[in-house]
């Protein structure tokens, strides 16, 4: 258990001039920031911004054209384990034999040597994830059983029990009830205070304005780096979201009623 | 009673046939597991197939007929690789392409030996109670070489096939676990052939295996159930074979298959599939 109680060695993230995509046109283009240590980040942008494309290159998942992702002043790769990332939900076969302790665990692997067995106190720390995320007495479900909510904790108790000095959420508040996006957000503020870097991407702008110390908006480019008061100016959304936020007496609304095609 | 049981086993070519189908039998239901959670049945059923000018050619040259078949799906594999690679064509139409041409191959090979009806449907459909002991000794070690990879890559084949982001971002060797999972298949397919045939190796892949995931919830209890339906699959469809006279495979796979059906029927996960 000492792992867990041990103060996380927070990591700076240096993104400098890179540019990435799938087919073709390069979805994102001369992005560079740098996100200090321990800082809480949220980027927002519309969709088909480029935010799940951002992420999977700050995991590894997606190659870059161009420019360097830096992690401690190391390149990506280069830190085994200590980015946890949790992708959208759909992109997992809630169908798969195992159970939700099963799942947590898995969080553990990239500690283990390749014919290791998940020890004692790997179960250990899979089971208090849980506890952290509420949802305990799930452990030796199936996670077939799971509603949005549950599965969504399950994945933040995974990236949990891998003990990370970066997180990155994308999307989290999608989809999910109010209850677990309040969890969600405990934990992040949590993990803040233990000194993890955390970045979540999100439609939710009033959220973003006042939970997380630093923002990110992008659509294809940065259009603002900042404090939220810094990047929520009616300059910065019309650049970044168009006609699509509306503005009402301090609380903004995103206008999706007809978003275009995502490029995730 | 006991007799009828102990009857069959009084020729040694029989208690060959037995032990081989019960190798086959379990070998495939393990292997099975990760070609059902992992939608690969269609490439199982292809690489079967694929592997017949293989077999035919080791046939008219009088050499090791696994051997020839271990070769053939190889260069199958690797040939749709080649076709799909970079997004050319998609990789299940260069699958369907090649595992009809080298079946095609294979039939027309064999339809050059005079002996051919009797020759294709050893082959088509297996011929377990031609098993020597040679093929024997060779199914076992290499029924031992293929559960020794699923043993020692037991976590990572989970994560990659649960969850293949997760699997990446621990860095561990994506690519390299494929590749390794199809040339366990191929290895799994090529045994295979002795006792159910080209014909009936992606029932034997697919069919206990689904049966497994229909009536457990976890990947360990599945794979032993897999393996259990798997060898009642093959003991039973021989005694059937044996006493009324129908070929083997046939009668391996329709038992297997009657099983699934039972699974089917008394599933506890079916009523949570069909809702959603």
């Amino acid at each position: 258990m000492e792992s867990m109680e041990n103060p996380t060695v927070s990591a700076h993230l240096d993104v400098e001039n890179i540019e990435a995509g799938y087919n073709g046109e390069s979805v994102l283009k001369k992005i560079s920031f740098s996100v200090p240590a321990g800082q809480s980040l949220a980027v927002v942008g519309p969709n088909g911004a480029g935010k799940s494309t951002l992420f999977k290159v700050l995991v590894g998942l997606l190659p870059i054209r161009s420019g360097t992702v830096q992690i401690h002043g190391k390149p990506l790769g280069y830190h085994l384990d200590c980015v946890a990332y949790v992708p959208q939900r759909e992109a997992i076969d809630w169908k798969f034999p195992v159970t939700v302790l099963d799942v947590v665990v898995m969080g553990r692997f990239g500690k283990l040597k390749w014919l290791q067995k998940p020890r004692k106190e790997d179960f250990e720390i899979a089971l208090h994830s849980l506890e952290q995320m509420g949802i305990g007495d799930l452990a030796k479900n199936s996670i077939e059983d799971l509603s949005g909510g549950q599965q969504q904790r399950v994945f933040l108790a995974r990236a949990l029990a891998q003990n990370p000095h970066i997180l990155l959420l994308d999307e989290p508040f999608t989809g999910v009830d109010a209850s677990t996006q309040e969890t969600t957000m405990n934990l992040l503020e949590k993990l803040h205070q233990k000194g993890v870097t955390s970045m979540v991407s999100t439609h939710d702008l009033n959220m973003a304005a006042t939970r997380f110390s630093q923002v990110l908006l992008i659509n294809r480019k940065i259009i603002a780096y900042g404090k939220p008061e810094e990047v929520f100016t009616p300059e910065n959304l019309q650049i970044g979201f168009g006609g699509q936020v509306l503005s009402m007496h301090g609380v903004m609304v995103v206008d999706e009623c007809c978003p275009p095609d995502d490029l995730r | 009673m006991i007799e009828f049981i102990t009857s069959p086993f009084t020729y040694s070519f029989m208690q060959r046939g037995f032990l081989a189908a019960l190798l086959v039998g379990v070998l495939c239901s393990v292997v099975g597991v990760y070609i059902v959670l992992r939608g690969m049945a269609f490439l199982g059923d292809a690489l079967a197939h694929a592997i017949l000018p293989g077999v035919a050619i080791a046939y008219l040259l009088g050499g090791n007929l696994i051997l020839g078949a271990f070769v053939a799906a190889i260069a199958v594999a690797i040939g749709i690789g080649f076709f799909s690679s970079e997004g050319t064509i998609k990789e299940d139409t260069a699958i369907g392409i090649l595992f009809s041409a080298a079946f095609a191959l294979g039939v027309a090979l064999i339809s050059s030996i005079r002996t051919y009806a009797v020759d294709l449907s050893h082959i088509l459909f297996g011929n377990v109670l031609g098993v020597s002991v040679n093929d024997l000794i060779f199914t076992g070690i290499l029924t031992v070489i293929i559960l020794a990879i699923v043993a020692i890559n037991y976590k990572q084949f989970m994560a990659i096939s649960f969850d293949p982001i997760l699997a990446t971002m621990m860095r561990l060797p994506v690519q390299f676990l494929r590749y390794l999972m199809l040339v366990m298949l191929g290895l799994t397919v090529v045994v295979s052939i002795q006792t159910v045939g080209v014909g009936l190796a992606a029932a034997m892949l697919v069919t206990p295996a689904a049966s497994a995931y229909l009536l457990t919830g976890r990947l360990p209890s599945m794979m032993i159930v897999s393996a259990i339906i798997g060898a009642i699959s093959s003991l039973v469809g021989l005694y059937i074979s044996y006493y009324i006279n129908i070929a083997s495979g046939s009668a391996i796979v329709l038992t297997a298959t009657l099983i699934f059906l039972l699974a089917f029927a008394f599933s506890p996960r079916r009523s949570k599939i069909t809702h959603s």
